[in-house]
């Protein structure tokens, strides 16, 4: 995942100023309303409103309903976001409280 | 052998138990796994964790009516379906029966980064799906230890892990999780230290290029287990722990007596010959006639319309009809009635483990009357060690509790340590015959005693044995040799010759 920014090419929407260039296309499994998966929800929503706006769309999906879903994405832990678009597929678990680690796991920021 | 037992008994106290389906294993667990609990089974790669895991789910799925879940981390679903193809079962067929259900559990570490609380909820998801699904009573999860290279938070995975076996449990599954064995540990990552119920440990060690697989039960809570380690085997049909029986000495002596198929030696042993369902060993130098006398026994069982079964590890099947047509035996016929079944094997082709589960599969098949394994010597030549007695114990017991009469030959040299392992495979013999090739003066003749024969009233007294086209004949009692040299045994007769 360090490597990936560099892949990307940024010329090809402007000057962004992240990295990341396509529109990103984000899944949040998440079981039931548990305290992480609420603060997941709120972290994401507060981490794309800062940096993606308007180039971002937020699937929620919550696997005590679909639990067949969760063969697909290869979800284990939960909360699990997936950034299925731009590739490559890229996993974040956690409840998402850390920030940093999100945008870098987004690559929404240059590892520095 | 895959002949219909009953159930293993279970004592009266212990827990319920889940058949395994695997071939003695039940027997040294007193009926299986524990019912509803969580059993590890922990050994180094390729010790066959993930096979016995296999078995469990696909005997209880076939057998006992018990659908089952595959969790695997390390296999794919394709991958799956190949191994337990090799063991003669469709995966794909019981997939879709609702019989198995397999998921494939894939982490790339490389993927995922992590950020703030999580816990294992996906994975509890998809296992309670799974169960759900088809109904499941069984699991095997292959193995849990993924997770450890998988994700980074240590202490997340313990308490989950925790709850995982709390879960299993909760859901009265009978699960099986695997794990590596870790450098003075049973597994690298100390799952043991979350099972209460049962830990299986599997050790698969290469000596001198014979392979040695076995099996201990470290715990058993609330059962008496065999505490040794058990050889086991893994043959076309999967694994088996050899053997079925080696806890107790229950197999019933028969009383039933079998010609050595040379009258005159017949006549040495009470004028009956072996008892039925004994094993007897023929040890003596080369040439001295071993094969022969194997193949008249042979012949005189095919002669009584029993069906033998003749391992050879040193000339090929025609080779051996041809010898014998040279001291008048005409075996041929009894392999053209299918009488006969003479399977020739290169003692280097496979290892000792390879050499007994073939042994112990065509045994099964064919069900004999008689076998004769010529020579055993091949089959021990490796080594003199522990490991190839134990083997042979478990076979000659298994050969006892099928009531097969059988004969080994082993080749002697003299003052070869060689003579030692015919000492330690000697005590399991119920009769001992040996030959000897000695120089009376000057002229070479081959002699005929029968060392030991439990249960009779045996000559002791050297024959001298002349082979020619009419067959094998016994001489007169030779009174040249003092007694104690002849009861003595091969080592001692070498050292006085």
């Amino acid at each position: 995942m360090k490597k990936s920014s560099a892949r990307k090419d940024p010329a090809k929407k402007g000057p962004a100023k992240t990295s990341g260039s396509d529109f990103y296309r984000l899944r949040l499994y998440i079981a039931g309303q548990t305290p992480n998966s609420v603060a997941a929800i709120a972290n994401l929503k507060k981490i794309c409103e800062e940096k993606l706006q308007g180039k971002y769309r937020i699937e929620v999906v919550d696997l005590l309903e679909k639990p067949q879903l969760a063969k697909g994405d290869q979800i284990i832990a939960i909360p699990t976001l997936v950034r299925r678009l731009p590739p490559p597929v890229k996993k974040i678990i956690g409840n998402l409280s850390k920030t940093e680690s999100v945008m870098v796991g987004l690559d929404l920021q240059p590892v520095r | 052998m895959p002949r219909a037992k009953p159930e293993p008994k279970v004592a009266r106290t212990s827990l319920p138990k889940s058949p395994t389906g695997i071939q003695g294993l039940d027997e040294i667990t007193g009926g299986g796994l524990p019912k509803g609990r969580v059993t590890l089974v922990c050994g180094r790669a390729g010790c066959g964790k993930s096979l016995l895991g296999m078995e469990f789910l696909v005997h209880g799925a076939v057998r006992y009516g018990e659908p089952g879940v595959c969790i695997d981390f390390e296999e794919t679903e394709e991958k799956l379906t190949a191994n337990v193809a090799s063991l003669g079962f469709d995966l794909r067929e019981l997939t879709k029966r609702k019989k198995l259900f397999v998921d494939y559990v894939f982490i790339e570490r490389n993927q995922i980064a992590e950020s703030g609380e999580y816990n294992l909820d996906g994975l509890f998801i998809r296992l309670a799906h799974a169960v759900k699904t088809i109904k499941a009573k069984r699991i095997l999860v292959d193995s849990v230890e993924a997770l450890f290279s998988g994700l980074a938070d240590s202490a997340i995975l313990r308490s989950e892990l925790r709850r995982l076996f709390r879960w299993l449990e909760d859901h009265k599954l009978t699960a099986i999780v695997t794990g590596e064995a870790g450098s003075g540990t049973l597994t690298r990552h100390g799952l043991e230290e979350y099972i209460a119920d049962c830990v299986i440990s599997l050790d698969h060690r290469v000596t001198e290029q014979i392979s040695t697989r076995r099996l201990r039960i470290v715990k058993y809570r609330g059962t008496s287990h065999g505490t040794d380690e058990y050889p086991f085997l893994i043959g076309e049909e999967g694994i088996s722990v050899v053997p079925i029986t080696s806890l107790v000495l229950t197999h019933k002596a028969l009383m039933d007596r079998v010609s050595t198929g040379i009258p005159a030696l017949d006549e040495m042993m009470e004028g009956k010959g072996f008892f039925r369902g004994s094993s007897v060993l023929v040890t003596g130098t080369a040439g001295t006639g071993k094969s022969s006398l194997a193949a008249n026994f042979t012949s005189a069982a095919c002669a009584r319309g029993e069906l033998c079964l003749y391992f050879t590890f040193e000339e090929s099947p025609s080779q051996i009809l041809r010898n014998m047509r040279s001291v008048g035996l005409d075996l041929e016929q009894w392999v053209k009635k299918g009488l006969l079944h003479i399977n020739a094997m290169r003692p280097t082709s496979t290892g000792l483990e390879g050499h007994l589960s073939v042994i112990h599969k065509l045994i099964a098949k064919l069900r004999p009357r008689v076998v004769v394994i010529d020579p055993i010597t091949n089959l021990v030549s490796a080594s003199g060690t522990y490991d190839v007695k134990s083997m042979l114990v478990r076979l000659v017991d298994f050969l006892k509790v099928e009531q097969i009469t059988s004969m080994f030959t082993n080749l002697t040299f003299a003052g070869d340590p060689q003579e030692r392992t015919a000492a330690a495979v000697s005590s399991l013999m119920d009769t001992w015959i040996v030959l000897r090739d000695s120089k009376p003066n000057g002229r070479p003749r081959r002699e005929l005693y029968v060392l030991k024969s439990r249960g009779m009233a045996h000559s002791r007294e050297p024959r001298e044995l002349i082979a020619s086209e009419r067959g094998i004949e016994l001489g007169m009692v030779l009174r040249d040799h003092s007694l104690e040299t002849t009861v003595a045994g091969p080592s001692a007769v070498a050292a006085a010759e």
